[in-house]
C-alpha cells in the first residue's frame, strides 16, 4: 500500500497571546509578548515570579448545551484543549457533533485522536480542605486521611488529572471514534502526537485527525518544578516581556506558561475531495533521544536533536537549501539552547546559516506539551503570509550560536519549514511542513 | 511489502515475580500477587490491599546504580524488565560499543508508562503549612518555604510519564523514535501496537516497547477509591479479584513494569534472534461515549478488536485464545463479554478467553504489555492461562473463562484487549512464528 500524502486543514490555538490562531500570528508579527506576573496564584516566594497565561475566557462558551455539566470535570489542561480543538475543527471546515449536529460531515470512525499532555498537577486548593481534616498534632496523618480526609475528595477528583482525558473530553464532545492516543513526552508531546496522527492516516487507519497539545503551566507545583529544576529564570526582571530570550547572551532561564494547540490533519485525498483550504503538507518526521546522564537536560552536542533534523530531511526528501524557516524549541535556558544550536548547525552542515531561525517562546513562553503545536501553527501562518515575524528578545546571540536569528521582520516565501523540539527526559522530534502549490 | 514484527525479547517485574519464567509459572498454578498493602499505611483506607512488587532491587541489573537512585517505582521496575528484555533478545546494555548488530538510530523505545508518586511527605507537609482553614485560603509563600526547602529537584522530575523511558535510553542508548503514552489502563498495549507499526513504517529496525507504572500510593489509592473502583473485599485480599464471577466488587491496584522487544523479521533473522513471537495485527479506537463509563454495547471494544482482526488480515474464527482486559469490574467485565459476542458471534463461547488480572492485579499502565507477555507464553507452551476466584460464576456472562485451572490446548493465535479509563481501546493480536 502506498501511505497516504496527510495535509493540515485546521488550526486552533489558545494561548498567552489571545484565544485565536488570529490573535496569536498578530501579536507574534508586532513582538508582543504574552508573558507577565503571574496572578493565578501569588508567586511570592517563588524564584521565577512571572509567566505566559492564557486571557480569560469560560468554557461553556466552547461546547454545546448538552455537555456543559461534563465541564465540571475539566481541569485547565483539558479546558484549553477544548477550546483550541473547536477552533481547529471550525477553521478545517469538518463538521462533527461538537460543532453541528443536524450537519455533520464526517465519519467518526474514521477519525483520530492524538493529543500532547503535561503531569497534569492538581489544584492544590481543591485538595487543601482534605489535608486539613487529616491533621495530627500540626502534621499530616495517612490515617486520618483514609478515614475523614478520603471522604472530602470529590468522588470523580481522579478523572480532572489523567491526561488521556483531554483527548476523552475532546473526543466526546466531537464524537471522535478513531484510534486515540496521548503522548506524554513533556515538550515534545505536540510534535511526537502529531506526528503519530500523521503516520495513523498515512497508513490508512483514519482519513482525518485532530491532533496537538495542551498544558497548563501555571500551577505551583508545576512552576516549584521548574524553580528546583534551575530551568526557569530565576532573576527578577523589570520588564517581564524581556524575561525569555532565547539564543540570547543574556538568556537567564525559561519562562513557562499554559496553552493548547490543535492542528486538523486529514489524507490529501480527503482534503481534495471536499475542496478544503490546505495550510502544508506533512512531509517529513524524525525522532530520536537524547542520551544525558544529566537528564535534565540535553546533551551539549545535542546529538539527539541533530539525528531526529536528520531523519525527517531524509524523510521528507529534501535538501537543507530547501528549508526557510526554522522555529526551534528555544527555550531560554542557555545550555540547552547552546545544544541545540549545534545540532542545528551539525544537521544543516554548511547551509546552517541560511534558514532563518525563529524561536517564538520569547513572546509564547514555553508551554509544555503545547509548544510543538504552537510552533507548527507559528509556522503555517508564516507560509501562509510569506512573511517571518522578527525575533524577540535576541538582541545579541550567545557565543557559540551561529544561526540566523533575524531582528526584524521578513518577507519570504517559505517552501519548507521545520519545526523541532526536545524535552528532559530525552525524546527529540522533527517535522517538516511543506508550501502546499 | 510492510516488515513483518516479531517479539525477540521480553521483561517483567510484577506483583508475581522479577522474570518472565517465574511469573508465567505462578500463573499456571493459580498463585496471587495480592496482599495487604506494605507501601504506606493504608489501614483506614476503604481498600487496604494491592498488587505490589516485593523485594525488588533494581541495582542488581545495573553497572551504575546512582543514574537511577532518584527514579519513581515505575521507573526502577522497568529498568529490570528492560535490561532482561534486552538480555533475551542479545541487545547490549551500558556499553559504548555494543556489538549486537543494531544500529542505534534505529533502536526505539515506546512505552505506556505512568507519572510517578508525588513526594508525600512533604506534598502533604506544604499544603499543612500554607492552607489557612479560617479564610479558605493559601498562603503561597508558606507554601512555597516548606517546598522550596524540601523538594528534592530530581524527585520531582522523576515523577514526569517520560521518565521511564528515559532510564531505558541511559541503559541502551537507543537512538531511535521514542515515544512514551498514557492512555491509563489501555496504554501499553498501545505502546506495542504503534511500536510494531514503526517497525512497519521503517522507522525502526528494533522497538524496545512496554509499560511501567504505579500508583500504589496514598493520592493514587484516593482517586481510585474515590471512583469506587476498587474491590474493598479487605478481609480477602487473595481472593478480591474475581474477574467474571457474580461477586466481583472492583479491580485490584497493581503495579509494575513489562518489556518486549519488537524487532523487524528482518533484523530478527540478520542477527540470528530467537524469535518468539510475531505481532501480527493492531487495531486502536475510542469510545468516544462518557469519561465515567465504557460505551454500554462494547462499541469502541468491538472497533478496536475488528480493527486489530482486519489489521491482521485474519477471521475471529482464527483466534485461539483472549486474554481479556477482565478487570474484576461490573461494568468491564459485562461489556468485554458483549463485545467479544458481538465479534466472534457462534465462536464466542468456544474461545477460552481468561483474566490474568485475577492473579496479578490491575498494573494499570503497565497491565496491557504484562498481559502481552502473557499471550506470548501461551503461545510458547500451548496452555491457557486460567481466570482464578471464579467460583461463583455471573449467570449473565456465559463465555470460556478458563476458570480455576489453565488448560492445555493448541493456541497459534492469541488476542490481548486493553480497555483503558475513558473510553481508549487498543487490540494487539500476536501469532506462533513460523
Amino acid at each position: 500500500m502506498i501511505p497516504a500524502r496527510v495535509v493540515i486543514t485546521g488550526l486552533g490555538a489558545v494561548t498567552p497571546l489571545g484565544l485565536t490562531v488570529e490573535d496569536m500570528w498578530a501579536c507574534l508579527c508586532a513582538g508582543t509578548s504574552g508573558v507577565d506576573k503571574i496572578t493565578a496564584f501569588d508567586p511570592v516566594g517563588f524564584s521565577c515570579k512571572l509567566a505566559g497565561q492564557v486571557p480569560d475566557f469560560k468554557i461553556r462558551d466552547y461546547v454545546l448545551k448538552s455537555f456543559r455539566k461534563a465541564t465540571k470535570l475539566m481541569s485547565r489542561d483539558i479546558e484549553l484543549s477544548v477550546a483550541a480543538a473547536k477552533e481547529a475543527l471550525v477553521s478545517s471546515g469538518l463538521i462533527t457533533k461538537g460543532i453541528d449536529p443536524e450537519n455533520i460531515n464526517i465519519d467518526p470512525t474514521r477519525m483520530a485522536i492524538n493529543l500532547g499532555a503535561g503531569l497534569i498537577s492538581c489544584d492544590l486548593v481543591e485538595l487543601a480542605p482534605a489535608v486539613a481534616a487529616s491533621i495530627t498534632d500540626g502534621k499530616f496523618d495517612i490515617l486520618k486521611w483514609g478515614k475523614d480526609g478520603l471522604e472530602q475528595v470529590t468522588p470523580l477528583w481522579l478523572l480532572k488529572y489523567l491526561p488521556n482525558m483531554l483527548a476523552c473530553h475532546i473526543g466526546i464532545i466531537h464524537d471522535i471514534q478513531g484510534p486515540s492516543n496521548t503522548i506524554t513526552c513533556a515538550e515534545a508531546s505536540a510534535h511526537l502526537a502529531i506526528s503519530e496522527a500523521a503516520q495513523i492516516i498515512a497508513r490508512g487507519d483514519s482519513d482525518t485527525a485532530l491532533a496537538g497539545g495542551a498544558e497548563a503551566k501555571v500551577n505551583p507545583i508545576v512552576m516549584i518544578r521548574q524553580c528546583l529544576l534551575k530551568r526557569a529564570a530565576n532573576e527578577d526582571f523589570d520588564d517581564p516581556a524581556a524575561a525569555c530570550r532565547p539564543f540570547d547572551a543574556d538568556a537567564k532561564g525559561s519562562i513557562f506558561g499554559e496553552a493548547a494547540g490543535v492542528v486538523i490533519l486529514e489524507s490529501l485525498q480527503n482534503a481534495q475531495r471536499r475542496g478544503a483550504k490546505i495550510y502544508a503538507e506533512v512531509v517529513g518526521f524524525g525522532q530520536s533521544n537524547n542520551i544525558n546522564p544529566a537528564y535534565e537536560h540535553l546533551e551539549p552536542d545535542g546529538k539527539g536533536i541533530e539525528i531526529a533534523i536528520t531523519k525527517a530531511m531524509a524523510d521528507a526528501n529534501i535538501k537543507p537549501e530547501e528549508l526557510d524557516l526554522i522555529i526551534p524549541h528555544g527555550t531560554g535556558i542557555p545550555a540547552d539552547d547552546l545544544a541545540e544550536a549545534a545540532a542545528i548547525q551539525a544537521a544543516l552542515g554548511d547551509t546552517a546559516a541560511r534558514p532563518t531561525v525563529w524561536p517564538t517562546k520569547s513572546m509564547l513562553s514555553n508551554t509544555g506539551a503545547a509548544a510543538g503545536a504552537l510552533d507548527i501553527i507559528a509556522a503555517l501562518c508564516a507560509m501562509a503570509d510569506g512573511k517571518i515575524p522578527a525575533a524577540k528578545n535576541c538582541d545579541r546571540k550567545a557565543e557559540g550560536c551561529n544561526l540566523n536569528i533575524v531582528n526584524q521582520v521578513q518577507q519570504k516565501n517559505i517552501r519548507y519549514a521545520l519545526c523541532c523540539s526536545y524535552t528532559y527526559g530525552g525524546q527529540t522530534a522533527a517535522i517538516i511542513l511543506k508550501q502546499p502549490n | 511489502m510492510a516488515e513483518r514484527v516479531v517479539i525477540t525479547g521480553m521483561g517483567i517485574v510484577c506483583p508475581l515475580g522479577h522474570d518472565v519464567e517465574t511469573v508465567w509459572q505462578a500463573m499456571l498454578a493459580g498463585k496471587s500477587g495480592v496482599s495487604k498493602n506494605t507501601i504506606f499505611d493504608a489501614s483506614t483506607f476503604p481498600t487496604t490491599f494491592d498488587a505490589e512488587v516485593k523485594d525488588y532491587d533494581y541495582t542488581k541489573y545495573t553497572k551504575n546504580p546512582d543514574l537511577h537512585k532518584h527514579a519513581n517505582r515505575g521507573s526502577a521496575f522497568v529498568v529490570g524488565a528492560a535490561v532482561q528484555a534486552c538480555s533475551q533478545a542479545a541487545i547490549d546494555v551500558e556499553t559504548a560499543d555494543p556489538a549486537d548488530g543494531i544500529d542505534r538510530s534505529r533502536l526505539g523505545i515506546y512505552l505506556g508508562a505512568g507519572e510517578g508518586s508525588v513526594d508525600n511527605d512533604v506534598f502533604f507537609a506544604a499544603i499543612v503549612e500554607g492552607w489557612d482553614a479560617e479564610s479558605n485560603e493559601m498562603d503561597w509563600d508558606k507554601w512555597a518555604k516548606v517546598a522550596f526547602s524540601r523538594m528534592s529537584p530530581m524527585r520531582e522530575l522523576e515523577q514526569e510519564p517520560n521518565m521511564p523511558a528515559a532510564h531505558i535510553a541511559m541503559l541502551t542508548a537507543a537512538r531511535g523514535p521514542t515515544r512514551s503514552c498514557l492512555t491509563a489502563c489501555a496504554a501499553s498495549t498501545q505502546a506495542a501496537g504503534e511500536a510494531t507499526m514503526l517497525i512497519r513504517r521503517r522507522d525502526a529496525d528494533v522497538m524496545i516497547a512496554g509499560g511501567a507504572h504505579s500508583m500504589i500510593h496514598p493520592l493514587g489509592l484516593t482517586g481510585f477509591n474515590r471512583l469506587t473502583a476498587l474491590s474493598t473485599r479487605n478481609d480477602s485480599p487473595q481472593t478480591a479479584s474475581r474477574p467474571f464471577a457474580a461477586g466481583r466488587d472492583g479491580f485490584i491496584l497493581g503495579e509494575g513494569a513489562a518489556i518486549l522487544i519488537l524487532e523487524s523479521l528482518s533484523s530478527a533473522k540478520k542477527r540470528n534472534a530467537e524469535i518468539l513471537a510475531e505481532v501480527i495485527g493492531f487495531g486502536s479506537s475510542s469510545d468516544a461515549f462518557r469519561v465515567t463509563d465504557m460505551h454500554d454495547q462494547g462499541r469502541g471494544a468491538i472497533q478496536a478488536i475488528t480493527a486489530a482482526l482486519a489489521d491482521a488480515g485474519i477471521s475471529y474464527k482464527n483466534v485461539d485464545y483472549i486474554n481479556t482486559h477482565g478487570t474484576s469490574t461490573t461494568e468491564n467485565d459485562s461489556i468485554e463479554t458483549k463485545a467479544i459476542k458481538a465479534v466472534f458471534k457462534e465462536r464466542a463461547k468456544n474461545t477460552p478467553a481468561s483474566s490474568v488480572k485475577s492473579m496479578l492485579g490491575h498494573l494499570i499502565g503497565a497491565a496491557g504489555a504484562a498481559e502481552l507477555i502473557t499471550c506470548v507464553c501461551a503461545i510458547r507452551d500451548n496452555i491457557a492461562p486460567p481466570t482464578t476466584n471464579l467460583n461463583d460464576p455471573d449467570p449473565e456472562l456465559d463465555l470460556d473463562y478458563v476458570p480455576n485451572e489453565p488448560r492445555k490446548m493448541p493456541i497459534n493465535i492469541a488476542m490481548n484487549e486493553s480497555f483503558g479509563f475513558g473510553g481508549q481501546n487498543n487490540v494487539v493480536i500476536v501469532k506462533r512464528y513460523e
